[in-house]
């Protein structure tokens, strides 16, 4: 069985945010919810780098763990989805999570939270494949359809790589050879244990 | 040779051997530099300038440095926050864990200590004769932050050990639509109860500042061990105790439910991981606190409640349990009359 990973080539990225644009359109999220984002270290300055950041889809997810309604799961294919109808937008899985991933639509007065919003790595959520209910509530659901996340398919050098760990890992490991470098998987270590 | 001075010649000696063993461990560790020369200040900065830049990015990641981000929104251009696992540990793990022991011993002692002594009776029958213990105004603050505590503990509680006990008999579906409900009566009913409490923190403040009478009384342990009924004023050292243990742990409390009430000011992840543990672990410290004061109050001591139900006490009861305060009112009243 498959395990899905991101992986961002902080050698490769040039903050064009093709990846958070194609992501915000393919799945229609809401204003002021982005599901991918671009960070620029040393923005401006030599040694500039950027890493595209979303859902690392953990192993011993926070989010799942600290949640008072259990309404995270995990996927056969290591991907961490998260039920809506149960979500109560208290806010614990931002609290726990890493990578900044989840999000909230802004519901009623004072901030509060709606029903919590994050990267789906393209596989939909609970409701039946490509119906109309989990098109609306989670967005596109390509991984059913046999296709790997929208967001490294449109980057442009390649630096965001998405699908199964092992043919990721493969392709970065060739990738640092040439390069003569030393391997850097942004995020891996917090990420994924297995 | 004489033997004095033999004697001083080895002292000599031995001084000079000492003192070139004490240079030879400051200077032989130098001889490095016989080969390498000094390094100066420039080269060193040579040397800084060669880190890997990989190693300087991941850094600054680790670091929670901000970056640049296009994406706007609160700590987005933050990469990773390493605190949300310390929470989650806490939470999870030593919080959630003695939180369950502290509220269930507190039970348990109750428990035993109601079968070992049963309902504290009157000593003396009562004489129909009542004092004015709380003024209507101070019953309705008593109750308002009262009936507010219990809603709040029932729906924090829920939050924080729901997934473990009511998920299992009411199912995801049934607790998630309960959780929901809860998390808006907690986060709406939160800041009244705030208003109540310090309302009634104010009011009480005065006759709960703590003197002999009170450490007398903490001595006998309220009477609790043996037959004796220490002396206590208006307020006892128990009371006092609950009174402090809320004008600080309950001030705890509601400041830190505010910074996580209203998320529209922006407040960090750090500082809400802070606040929400301060306000569970002041919270379940005050529910099993409010357990024994609920005890005491009701099924624990004959005539306790009819105080704060119906503001008056009997004058059998005040004189056993807070005899200076029911000495002073009574000749209070003879002295009006």
């Amino acid at each position: 069985m498959a395990r899905m990973k991101f992986l961002c080539d902080e050698e490769r990225c040039i903050e064009c945010n093709a990846c958070v644009t194609a992501c915000k359109n393919e799945h229609e999220v809401p204003w002021g919810v982005n599901r991918r984002r671009v960070v620029t270290m040393d923005d401006g300055l030599p040694g500039e780098k950027s890493i595209s950041v979303a859902c690392m889809h953990c192993t011993d997810a926070p989010c799942q763990a600290v949640c008072p309604v259990d309404c995270f799961y995990t996927t056969d294919d290591g991907v961490v989805l998260h039920d809506k109808d149960l979500c109560i937008g208290c806010g614990y899985c931002l609290y726990a999570c890493p990578f900044g991933a989840p999000q909230y639509p802004q519901e009623g007065a004072f901030g509060a939270r709606g029903k919590m919003d994050k990267c789906t790595f393209c596989a939909g959520g609970p409701e039946e494949d490509h119906s109309h209910e989990e098109l609306e509530k989670y967005g596109r659901n390509r991984l059913a359809e046999g296709k790997l996340p929208l967001c490294a398919e449109m980057c442009s050098t390649k630096s965001l790589l998405a699908g199964d760990g092992d043919m990721v890992s493969d392709i970065f490991r060739n990738r640092v050879i040439r390069r003569e470098g030393v391997a850097n998987t942004w995020g891996w270590n917090t990420a994924y244990k297995d | 040779m004489s033997t004095t001075s033999t004697l001083s010649r080895r002292k000599k000696m031995m001084a000079w051997t000492g003192l070139v063993m004490l240079m030879a461990i400051f200077l032989l560790p130098m001889t490095g530099y016989i080969s390498t020369g000094f390094v100066t200040a420039a080269e060193e900065q040579v040397r800084e300038q060669q880190t890997n830049p990989r190693s300087d990015y991941w850094r600054l990641v680790r670091n929670n440095t901000e970056g640049y981000s296009a994406v706007t929104g609160l700590e987005a251009n933050e990469l990773i926050q390493g605190s949300g696992q310390v929470w989650r540990q806490l939470r999870n793990g030593p919080i959630a864990t003695y939180g369950s022991w502290l509220i269930g011993f507190t039970l348990a002692v109750l428990a035993v200590f109601y079968m070992w002594h049963g309902n504290i009776k009157m000593t003396h029958p009562r004489t129909g004769q009542t004092i004015e213990r709380w003024t209507l105004n101070e019953r309705r603050m008593h109750w308002l932050t009262a009936g507010l505590f219990v809603i709040l503990g029932i729906t924090g509680l829920s939050l924080f050990y729901g997934r473990l006990v009511l998920i299992p008999i009411f199912g995801h579906n049934g607790f998630s639509a309960y959780a929901e409900i809860a998390k808006w009566t907690h986060n709406i009913l939160g800041p009244a109860f705030m208003v109540a409490l310090l309302s009634m923190i104010v009011t009480w403040f005065k006759s709960n500042l703590l003197n002999k009478v009170d450490m007398e009384w903490f001595k006998a342990f309220g009477g609790m061990i043996g037959d004796k009924h220490p002396s206590a004023e208006k307020l006892n050292g128990g009371e006092k105790m609950w009174y402090w243990a809320l004008a600080t742990m309950g001030v705890a409390l509601c400041l830190t439910g505010l910074v996580l009430d209203f998320p529209n000011f922006d407040q960090e992840r750090e500082i809400i991981q802070v606040s929400h543990l301060i306000h569970v672990v002041t919270a379940l410290i005050l529910i099993a606190f409010a357990f024994g004061h609920i005890y005491i109050g009701t099924i624990g001591t004959e005539g306790a409640l009819e105080g704060m139900v119906t503001g008056h006490v009997d004058t059998a009861w005040a004189e056993q349990h807070h005899d200076l305060w029911a000495k002073s009112v009574i000749k209070k009243e003879s002295d009006s009359h």
